[in-house]
């Protein structure tokens, strides 16, 4: 089995594994974006029509945060038992191990939004008056812009001073744009003003991807090697 | 070459206090701003001496990249060339061409760009075009401050508020942060490989430049804001100002590279001399 | 008026300050270089 695909999978599905028997990330994650919710929701006391407004931003960032409690331990397991050199010395593609560990970071990720929407729902009395089903490509592309990146950028710092430091540092002025995209996206549509639509930034966020996850697959053979 | 330096430093001198002058008192006073609009004249061509810093940032930090393998850098070679001849020919096909852009314009750029991109292949070593990335960076970020400084102070008088989220100022903040992190992680990395990693995050930083700028342009349609800076025709007679100061700034900016760049050389040199005495000290200092 | 003359004022700063920055990196290296002269001669 050394075909790409296959060499990602497997990666993929170890990794799954070691998460779900020791939920380690998942549960950090989840702490921390209850913790944002619940420190917001003291600060802001949103009727419906206001919590409209602000949800958007507020999600995205209980998410951004806690994505990136995510992102910072990804390759840390490989560090320990000198994992990530065997990968580097390896025929394996580059690109497959990055593939593996993003897309394993974006079913951790989903996995903690799919838990944290319905507490948000209910926090913030929320309610679309827009196009509801067109927040899933937002949560799927959205979520994809942070976790691509993150995870190329977490593997760019691991050889840096101050390494939980160095990626939201390194990663938040990159997804700006994309971050933007969402929180637009999604306030558009629970505002569900007719005159405005989600579409453009939809657009954006699937372009953003495109752009990235190519940029990413390209250099990343560059970034693992780097001693 | 040594020369050059102070004879670049005395017409430098020469060129801001000229275009000093002209700003304060020759050009004409604008109409609904006042004095306050002739900010206008130090903080468009700082924006602009900015984006050109940055630019051979990026230009430096591809090279960096490709030269590693000879095919990479072939392929590249091509797709320069192929950007020149696709904007030159853009230029004269495409009707109508976007607000403010002129054939004339557009095809000078799109060679500018690749003589660029030649010029500092055929002059800077693989070395020497990371230290090239590293000054043009550093210095890209103190004229970005400079931008950031001067269109606050500008907007308070005219608009009675310190910031906007106005396209040209947002981009140019994000713009800022994005070469602030490469700074940082030049600076934090302490991989060997530092220059590869700085190389990766500039070509990325660069990517994202169009996408944050279409992102907050679409953010301010749908939430209109004042805009700094103004848009439309600008008078011949600002203009003329404006040119001769940027072109101060850029004599001044050639000014700071380069001293940056001996500086980052004499560093490198030194480090290097370091470790080579590290490597040959004798055994007995060693226990 | 007092914002253009801070803001001509803030531009000039911020150059200075930077170009002081080089200036002491600068020496500081030249001493390194004296240093090492001295060692090997």
């Amino acid at each position: 089995m050394t075909a790409p695909t296959g060499i990602a999978l497997v990666t993929l599905t170890k990794d799954i594994r070691l998460e779900w028997r020791s939920k380690d990330a998942i549960n950090s994650m989840l702490f921390f974006a209850l913790l944002v919710v619940v420190v917001f929701s003291f600060s802001f006391d949103p009727n419906a029509e206001e919590s409209r407004l602000i949800a958007g931003g507020l999600i995205w960032v209980a998410f951004l945060f806690a994505a990136v409690v995510a992102l910072n331990q990804t390759w840390a397991r490989e560090l320990r038992n000198q994992v990530l050199d065997a990968y580097r010395v390896s025929p394996a593609p580059a690109n497959a191990l990055f593939l593996a560990k993003a897309v394993g970071n974006f079913i951790f990720v989903v996995v903690l939004e799919a838990l944290m929407t319905p507490l948000f729902i209910m926090f913030y009395k929320l309610r679309a008056l827009g196009p509801t089903w067109q927040l899933l490509p937002v949560a799927v592309l959205g979520t994809w812009a942070i976790v691509v990146n993150g995870t190329f950028f977490a593997a760019m710092s691991l050889r840096t001073r101050s390494r939980e430091i160095m990626l939201p540092l390194l990663l938040f002025p990159i997804t700006i744009p994309a971050l933007l995209s969402m929180v637009e996206a999604t306030t558009t549509i629970l505002v569900g003003d007719p005159s405005m639509s989600a579409k453009f930034w939809i657009v954006l966020l699937a372009t953003y991807d495109v752009v990235f996850t190519t940029g990413c697959l390209a250099l990343f053979e560059t970034v693992l090697h780097a001693e | 070459m040594k020369k050059a330096f102070p004879i670049l430093g005395l017409l430098t001198a020469v060129l801001l206090s000229y275009a000093l002058y002209e700003a304060m008192v020759v050009a004409p006073r604008e109409q609904t701003m006042g004095d306050v609009q002739r900010i206008f004249y130090y903080h468009v061509p700082s924006a602009w001496t900015a984006f050109l810093l940055f630019f051979i940032n990026f230009v430096a930090s591809v090279q960096y990249l490709v030269r590693r393998t000879p095919e990479a850098d072939k392929i590249a070679n091509w797709i320069v060339i192929a950007i020149g001849v696709l904007t030159c020919i853009g230029a004269y096909v495409i009707k109508p061409l976007p607000q403010g852009m002129y054939p004339s314009s557009v095809v000078t750029t799109g060679l500018a760009v690749v003589g660029i991109y030649f010029l500092i292949k055929k002059y800077f070593s693989e070395q020497e075009t990371d230290i090239l990335a590293l000054t043009t960076a550093e210095v890209g970020v103190v004229f970005c401050t400079v931008v950031l400084v001067t269109g606050p102070l500008w907007a308070r008088p005219v608009w009675g508020i310190w910031w906007t989220w106005d396209v040209r100022l947002t981009s140019t903040l994000v713009l800022w942060l994005i070469y602030v992190s490469y700074l940082v992680l030049r600076r934090f990395s302490t991989s060997g490989q530092t220059p590869v990693l700085a190389a990766a995050l500039a070509v990325f930083g660069a990517l994202d430049v169009p996408l944050v700028y279409f992102s907050i342009w679409f953010f301010r349609t749908q939430h209109p804001q004042p805009v700094i800076g103004g848009g439309g025709s600008i008078d011949p007679r600002m203009l003329h100002v404006l040119l001769i100061n940027w072109l101060g700034f850029l004599s001044f900016a050639c000014l700071v590279c380069w001293s940056r760049y001996r500086l980052e050389r004499l560093h490198r040199d030194v480090e290097e001399t370091l470790a080579l005495e590290a490597l040959l000290e004798p055994r007995s200092n060693v226990r | 008026m007092n914002f253009l003359y801070t803001a001509y004022a803030a531009t000039w700063a911020i150059h200075i300050a930077y170009l002081i920055i080089l200036v002491r990196r600068y020496s500081r290296l030249k001493q390194e270089v004296d240093e090492l002269n001295k060692k090997t001669s």
